[in-house]
């Protein structure tokens, strides 16, 4: 059973997360009344550096931007509460902690881009997420400016997409599409803001402190803080907040420390990618720093590989989780991904054929950019990754079709879809 | 004279129902993805378009013939309303409606770049109503339909549609499984 | 300025006509589904590559404007899904 962690003086500030979800009254007392929409809250975000969160890193105040300065017509806000990245749970743990924190930034985001509805768009599985979210609309319906409502979305890795989401709001169907932008034509066929709930609570805060404030937190190229969930072999897996440059090995030593040597670490989610362990004391979970070094903060997903665990089965076990996820509406996505993970899992378990590590490099390379979304290119990403991380057990698993780790044939935590 | 007139429609008529026959295997064969060593695709769908536009030109001949013979008296009245002609109403105007719907496709084919796809595919589907209707129509007004050279003629028509059709839907089943076998187990996204 | 081949990647089915007809410009992965070249294509190849528009049974190609910069280099991570879909 996970627990939030000792946070830092944010997002997660206030009562214990344990205690349930904030109330409107204690939300209000501890942070003041949701502030009016300033002159320039969109300024403010974009001086802020507020980067979003839900995987995509993309600036929360261009976001806003682009979708204010439209032509014409009102837009929609759509909180995105999906998260759909199996080994993250800080959406689900922020909105039922949080709910109100996520509401005033939606409401505000509804303000500033002249939104007539917004939509809050929840994981159906995460049901303390959406009781908690429920009840927070309920108690804001009365005094919101625009229509609020809730709108559980089915399990799936990309229903947190961006064109999925609008579209199974239009038309109940969770797949991507490969139309015209949400920000242009989404829901309704009206522009759309689709802004994952944490960016939206982050937004909150910055509204009533301003953009020096949120900047003070963060201790390199990347200002402010975010949520992370650590899992795998971990004493105390969860999710915690910190403040970005925390060290990976400041971070596991705040949750208890590994329960193992660690070999390899899944950054920012399976769309993100393994990081090699050497790499563990000095690595700083900051979005630029880790770009630098061809690595992605994600959506915050730290996952410990233990030194037990065969780095090819995890992956392997990964990549079916991806093909299995696929919507299944590209070719390069249906065959390129489903030969990736079908051959992958051949090697893993020691029938590798001639040419496979070979056809592997050149499928991965070969389905970036070619779906309508970028689910190919995550698993694309993973795999190249895997290959270069965990390049002598590949070798072992081709060359000799045997595995270093023979009791972890049907291995489970990390990696485990 | 009159006679001349009167070959003419039924020979523009049958060779109109031959190359729609062709058009439609075409189709269906591009659709199915038919392929040979060597044999470019593309050949194939170019086939199936060019081969519609020069039909067109034969039904057309036909359909003007066969109204404006003052043989027949039938008039452009009973060519543009389907089943308004007191000569052989129903079978006549089975023909009248198969030449609605491929005056449709043609057109939306033609357009096809500026319409709605569902629209367009609609429409094409739509096919497979104007060639049976086109077949029964010659077999009930073609005065040849009582010769055996016409029937052969229409049977094998019959024929070349119906393997095609076969194996149109088999290579379709074939495609899809291919599909169905490239990925593990799906979860259900919708 | 000059255009450049963009494809719907649902709609496409992978007859793969477009790469037998503009093979310059398109080629055919695995799987027969097109691989469409970076940059913008040159004047003397446009027909070809309107040819390819046409053939195609799902209209799944069309030409885009696109600004004349030199062939972009595959990024070192690619976007996450939460972003939406280029074209």
């Amino acid at each position: 059973m996970s627990a939030i962690l000792e946070a830092t003086d944010r997002l997660l500030a206030g009562p214990s997360p344990a205690a349930g979800s904030e109330s409107l009254a204690a939300h209000n007392v501890r942070l003041g009344p949701m502030p009016r929409v300033g002159a320039d809250l969109i300024g403010t975000l974009e001086r802020s550096g507020l980067l979003g969160r839900g995987g995509a890193g993309f600036p929360v105040g261009s976001k806003w931007r682009s979708v204010a300065e439209r032509r014409s017509g009102p837009a929609v806000v759509v909180a995105n509460g999906a998260e759909g990245e199996p080994h993250s749970s800080k959406d689900r743990k922020l909105m039922a902690a949080r709910p109100h924190l996520v509401v005033d930034g939606a409401l505000l985001a509804a303000d500033a881009v002249g939104a007539d509805e917004l939509i809050v768009y929840v994981g159906a599985d995460h049901r303390a997420a959406v009781a908690a979210m429920g009840r927070a609309i309920a108690e804001r319906a009365s005094t919101a400016r625009v229509p609020i409502r809730l709108l559980e979305t089915p399990v799936a890795y990309i229903s947190g997409e961006s064109s999925a989401v609008v579209n199974f709001i239009n038309t109940d169907d969770a797949r991507p599409t490969a139309g015209p932008h949400p920000r242009d034509r989404g829901v309704s066929g009206r522009a759309t803001l689709v802004q994952n709930v944490e960016s939206l609570a982050h937004a909150a805060l910055i509204a009533r402190h301003g953009e020096d404030w949120y900047r003070s937190a963060g201790r390199g190229p990347t200002s402010g803080t975010a949520l992370v969930t650590i899992s795998g072999a971990i004493a105390v897996p969860g999710v915690r907040e910190i403040d970005y440059g925390t060290t990976l090995g400041e971070i596991v030593a705040g949750a208890g420390g590994a329960t193992s040597d660690i070999q390899a670490v899944l950054l920012g989610g399976y769309f993100g990618g393994w990081a090699a362990v050497d790499d563990l004391r000095d690595l700083s979970l900051d979005p630029a720093m880790l770009a630098d070094r061809g690595l992605s903060f994600g959506c915050g997903v730290i996952g410990l590989l233990p030194v037990e665990r065969c780095g090819v089965w995890a992956t392997s076990k990964i990549l079916d989780y991806m093909a299995g996820e696929s919507a299944r509406q590209c070719g390069p996505c249906i065959f390129g991904l489903g030969a990736i993970a079908e051959t992958t899992r051949r090697v893993a378990a020691g029938s590798a054929a001639p040419g496979d590590m070979d056809n592997l490099a050149r499928w991965s390379r070969q389905i970036v950019g070619r779906g309508a979304c970028h689910h190919p290119d995550g698993a694309a990403g993973l795999l190249q990754g895997a290959l270069s991380v965990f390049a002598s057990e590949f070798h072992l698993h081709q060359q000799d079709r045997r595995c270093s780790r023979p009791a972890a044939t049907a291995p489970r935590g990390c990696g485990d879809g | 004279m009159e006679s001349l007139l009167w070959y003419a429609t039924r020979g523009a008529g049958m060779a109109s129902l031959i190359l729609f026959t062709a058009v439609g295997c075409l189709g269906m064969l591009t659709v199915g993805r038919w392929q040979r060593p060597g044999w470019p695709r593309f050949l194939t769908a170019e086939f199936h378009s060019n081969l519609a536009l020069l039909s067109v030109v034969f039904l057309a001949i036909h359909i003007l013939i066969a109204a404006l013979d003052p043989y027949t008296s039938l008039g452009l009245g009973s060519a543009l309303i389907p089943f308004s002609s007191p000569y052989r109403q129903f079978w006549l105007g089975l023909g009248g409606v198969s030449m609605y719907l491929i005056a449709a496709i043609i057109v939306t084919s033609l357009l096809r770049s500026r319409m709605g796809r569902r629209t367009w595919r609609a429409v094409h589907w739509s096919s497979y109503a104007a060639w049976p209707l086109a077949i029964m129509h010659s077999i009930g007004t073609g005065t040849d339909g009582g010769t055996a050279w016409g029937l052969l003629l229409v049977g094998g028509c019959v024929l070349a549609v119906v393997a095609c059709l076969t194996w149109r839907i088999a290579a379709t089943r074939v495609a899809r499984a291919r599909i169905d076998a490239a990925l593990p187990a799906r979860r259900v996204v919708s | 300025m000059g255009e450049r081949l963009a494809i719907d990647r649902i709609r496409c089915d992978g007859y793969g006509m477009c790469a037998e007809m503009f093979p310059e410009g398109i080629e055919l992965d695995d799987w027969g589904y097109p691989i469409l070249r970076d940059g913008i294509i040159p004047d003397g190849l446009l027909p070809l590559a309107r040819r390819a528009i046409e053939v195609c049974p799902v209209l799944a190609l069309r030409l885009v404007n696109a600004p004349a910069r030199p062939q972009s280099t595959s990024p070192v991570r690619p976007r996450p899904v939460e972003s939406a879909p280029r074209s």
